[in-house]
């Protein structure tokens, strides 16, 4: 009799997505909806969608789903993790939504130590508005709202969110992955597996930001856009775990002598 | 239970433990921090949680979720901090979650004064974030009923599915008066088990999504008319008032809510020994608004006046409900400034003399 060795996972839908092709959105919905399989968690897991191109991710999990305002998704699931602290909460947001409008709420999410998991999609621009600058646009690159480049003395520089949140002194797993080869995308897998189990032991708030691509919006074939993400994301994205809850990093040194 | 001494702010709070609601989420803003420091300490003794948002924007995002997980969640603020919760109560409004928020008014606009006021009428009776919806509204006018209003809120909103605003001004937060909250409360609703809140989707139940966005105008449209058979329902069902000397004859009637109608009783107690005859409506429910009572007792009067804190806003309702048969006045004050019995009655005055009569 044959055996099984892949199937859709019970957390993925069997429904077309609306992604536009060369888009790295679907292989991260996989990796978190395997992620919910295998930790056996997918009857009380609650996602919260956010708005950008995953505002419809609650069509594509077979969990429970809040739709979130633009930006506020942290907050929604605070809400519905301290109202249910027995349920597995996870927030699917992109660059916009968390790095632009969302910044106070994620910041805080993290130093509440909300012990929730945010999926963050990190693809350097708007996607569903039609692609206009993110603050994590690159210098230099094109948008419709910088037609010549992302100019740094006008916009600032483009922020590195796992960077920035491993600053807080709140206990917490932070990391940056990939999915734009099979093998970073099985990194990414284990990142956001060990992002839930944090979260299922009640450790800690857990983040894991995931660079994806746009063919769409970059204005690149579908095909060009993993070469390009590697060329131009990686450098200044760098991956790797930027915090973990068992280390006291960045503590606060002596002053003086 | 006895009769306690208690601040409105913390009978606010009280009741809403009281009424089985172990969540709050808040930020601070004057006149209102009382509520949340109590719930501060409250909802721990009863296994609840509170939690101190970084904005109005994260509170009202938080209590989205926590409905939605079907928990009775709550929240208050004042004006300026109503004005950030807009977009996520339209959020609440249209997915359709039981959420209670308490608005202790201050004086606007923009940063305006600390002192009460009532100039948030419009935002809580008229939608005030986008898109058609309604809040259930309910003011309260001493601090007693403040904390009966609060308990029947949590039933409305879980009746109806819809947030329930309770629009107090300054003074009902601030003010201490005797409280009872007795026991062995019976719903003033009928409750059914939240089937739909996102609790986590086992076995072969479908998903329950906490949603309100429809990208099929159809679907859309047949969703606004789905509330709007609810607010309809609420029309019919839910208008509150009450009324002081309407059943008698008067030349003036009266219209005021919230505190100031306490003033008016005031006013009309001095102007009956004076041989003037007022009576007054006091709606408890300002959505929805006592229109037809209001019809009908402004026909026995010879003209109507309106008293607010604000430059005129439940005016507007009382002329809708009046329909032009009655000259209708208006006395306001703003900016924290707060009316006496006497300017009342001297409105009144001036109101039944002949020279104003005749003027709206």
């Amino acid at each position: 009799m044959a055996e099984t060795v892949f199937c859709r996972p019970e957390a993925l839908a069997n429904v077309h997505t609306h992604y536009c092709p060369g888009c790295t959105h679907g292989v991260i919905h996989r990796l978190v909806a395997e992620v919910v399989d295998e930790l056996g968690v997918r009857e009380r897991t609650i996602g919260i969608a956010p708005v950008g191109c995953s505002v419809l991710a609650y069509n594509y999990f077979t969990t429970d789903f809040h739709e979130a305002s633009h930006g506020r998704a942290p907050a929604v699931a605070t809400g519905v993790k301290r109202a249910r602290p027995d349920l597995v909460v996870f927030s699917y947001q992109g660059d916009g939504d968390l790095a632009s409008i969302g910044m106070g709420e994620i910041v805080h999410c993290a130093n509440r130590g909300e012990k929730i998991t945010v999926i963050f999609v990190n693809n350097a621009i708007y996607g569903m508005t039609g692609g206009q600058m993110a603050p994590t646009t690159l210098p230099g690159q094109v948008a419709t709202t910088c037609q010549t480049g992302r100019d740094v003395s006008l916009a600032g520089y483009p922020i590195r969110v796992s960077e920035l949140l491993s600053t807080l002194r709140t206990p917490a797993f932070v990391a940056r992955a990939s999915v734009h080869t099979p093998l970073m995308a099985v990194n990414a897998k284990e990142m956001i597996r060990r992002a839930f189990k944090y979260q299922i032991a009640n450790a800690c708030f857990s983040l894991v930001e995931v660079l994806s691509t746009c063919p769409t919006n970059w204005g690149i074939p579908p095909a060009e856009a993993t070469a390009w993400l590697e060329a131009n994301m990686i450098p200044y994205y760098p991956l790797g775990i930027f915090k973990v809850p068992e280390k006291e990093d960045r503590a606060p040194k002596p002053m003086g002598k | 239970m006895a009769k306690k001494l208690m601040k409105g702010s913390e009978a606010i709070g009280e009741a809403a433990v009281q009424a089985g609601c172990k969540l709050f989420f808040g930020y601070p803003i004057t006149p209102q921090n009382e509520i949340p420091e109590y719930m501060s300490h409250r909802l721990p003794q009863v296994g609840g949680m509170f939690v101190q948002a970084e904005s109005e924007v994260a509170a009202s995002n938080m209590i989205y979720g926590a409905a939605g997980s079907g928990e009775r969640v709550f929240t208050s603020s004042s004006s300026p901090g109503i004005s950030l919760m807009q977009e996520a109560i339209s959020y609440i409004a249209g997915s359709e979650l039981p959420v209670v928020l308490v608005n202790i008014m201050r004086a606007g606009p923009g940063l305006g004064g600390i002192l009460p006021s009532q100039a948030d009428y419009f935002q809580a009776t008229k939608g005030g974030g986008h898109g058609d919806y309604r809040l259930l509204v309910l003011a309260p006018w001493s601090v007693q009923e403040a904390a009966d209003l609060v308990q029947d809120a949590f039933d409305l909103a879980d009746y109806y599915r819809n947030p329930v605003m309770i629009l107090g001004d300054g003074l009902i937060g601030q003010m201490m008066e005797p409280v009872e909250f007795k026991e062995g409360r019976v719903p003033c609703k009928p409750l059914e088990p939240k089937k739909w809140a996102a609790t986590g989707c086992k076995g072969d139940r479908p998903t329950n999504i906490i949603n309100s966005l429809y990208l099929d105008p159809k679907e859309l449209e047949d969703h606004n008319q789905k509330l709007v058979a609810k607010y309809e329902t609420m029309q019919r069902d839910e208008v509150r008032f009450a009324e002081y000397g309407a059943t008698e004859k008067y030349d003036l009637l009266i219209v005021a809510y919230g505190t100031v109608a306490r003033v008016c009783v005031t006013a009309i107690e001095d102007m009956r020994e004076e041989g003037i005859n007022a009576a007054m409506i006091r709606p408890v429910s300002l959505y929805p608004f006592p229109y037809a009572k209001v019809r009908e007792a402004a026909q026995k009067a010879k003209a109507v006046l309106v008293t607010e804190l604000s430059t005129g806003q439940m005016i507007e309702d009382v002329r809708l409900a009046v329909e032009g048969k009655r000259p209708i006045h208006f006395y306001g004050r703003q900016g924290g400034m707060l009316i006496s019995p006497e300017e009342i009655t001297a409105k009144a005055k001036a109101i039944l003399s002949k020279k104003e009569a005749r003027n709206g």
